[in-house]
């Protein structure tokens, strides 16, 4: 389980020198995070910390939420998120997080939200390798092909590949390697990409699956 | 400007001579052998210099043995120890490629004349 993590944003792609090696990176605007909540096995069932990150107007957030900040000392922030903790300790109500909570060499999960598609085919959604382009074929260039048989099962099975809504789904990135962390910038280097848009939402959290590989 | 700007800017080397293609360069690499470095020259045309920022590139064009060499560097590469401008080439055009298919005479850049 994760025992550290920070919210930021996207701001995009670009590289850096390693050595004599170029490597590709992705800088994120990670915090200040303040933390809001303390979710506790006996209250809550579980044990997590609340983040929260993103000023914003007063009068964009409901009564409601601004009490909840309020009673943790905390100025109207935007975005709000959980951190699954093992243990609680070292974390309390109103201690802020920067970037520095990674430093370089680090290796961490990357949450975010993908880029929209719409409504894809199935070479896109599925990597199908669509159709001939000759030898006859028309207006069936990118087309699925069949979906099953015939009179046995007399029906399509459920989870068939087809076309549809692609992208906008939240996906985790795996195991990615913090190249810097800056917290007079406040902002982190990570090797690779991540999911989403620049200026999207990103939740960083150390490696959850990293122990079990290694 | 672009945000991941910033970021770039540490990785940014400002000890690199102005130059454009047509110009004559003497390009000083280094050139890791096991555990022992050494400097290497390669001296040639730019044929091309492309890319913005941190990701632009030119390429030196030289004929070594009657073959035709080019060799892509990163302008802000680590790797380039130096990088000395020999001529000023006089040409018209960004992209050299003609330069492919010339060889001896036909193949030589006119000195600029300021």
């Amino acid at each position: 389980m994760a025992t550290k993590g920070i919210l930021g944003r996207k701001l995009g792609m670009t590289q850096v020198w390693e050595g004599d090696r170029v490597i590709p990176v992705t800088v994120i605007e990670a915090g200040p995070c303040r933390v809001v909540q303390l979710k506790t096995p006996e209250r809550d069932g579980y044990s997590a910390v609340q983040l929260a990150f993103g000023e914003t107007k007063e009068t964009r957030l409901s009564q409601g939420e601004l009490g909840h900040l309020k009673a943790a000392g905390a100025p109207a922030t935007r975005t709000l998120a959980e951190l699954r903790v093992e243990s609680l300790e070292g974390f309390e109500i109103g201690q802020i997080v920067k970037a520095d909570v990674f430093e370089a060499g680090d290796i961490i999960d990357v949450t975010g939200i993908t880029k929209g598609k719409g409504f894809a085919g199935g070479m896109k959604r599925h990597n199908f390798k669509g159709q001939g382009a000759s030898h006859g074929n028309h207006k069936k260039h990118r087309a699925p092909g069949s979906v099953g048989a015939c009179a046995t099962p007399a029906r399509v099975f459920k989870g068939q590949k087809m076309a549809g809504h692609m992208g906008a789904t939240r996906v985790t990135t795996l195991n990615l390697r913090v190249v810097q962390g800056d917290a007079e910038r406040n902002l982190i280097l990570i090797k690779g990409a991540v999911p989403g848009p620049n200026g999207g939402l990103v939740f960083l959290r150390n490696a959850v699956k990293k122990g079990a590989k290694a | 400007m672009n945000r991941t700007d910033l970021v770039d800017r540490a990785s940014l080397r400002d000890d690199i001579p102005d130059f454009a293609p047509g110009d004559t360069l003497k390009v000083h690499v280094r050139v890791v052998e096991g555990n022992r470095e050494r400097v290497q020259l390669f001296q040639g045309h730019v044929i091309r210099r492309q890319g913005d920022g941190i990701r632009e590139t030119f390429t030196v064009r030289k004929v070594s043995f009657g073959v035709g060499v080019e060799r892509t560097f990163p302008v802000h590469s680590p790797t380039i120890s130096k990088i000395e401008l020999a001529i000023h080439g006089d040409v018209r055009r960004a992209k050299l490629y003609y330069q492919r298919d010339r060889i001896g005479k036909k193949a030589k850049i006119k000195e600029k004349r300021f």
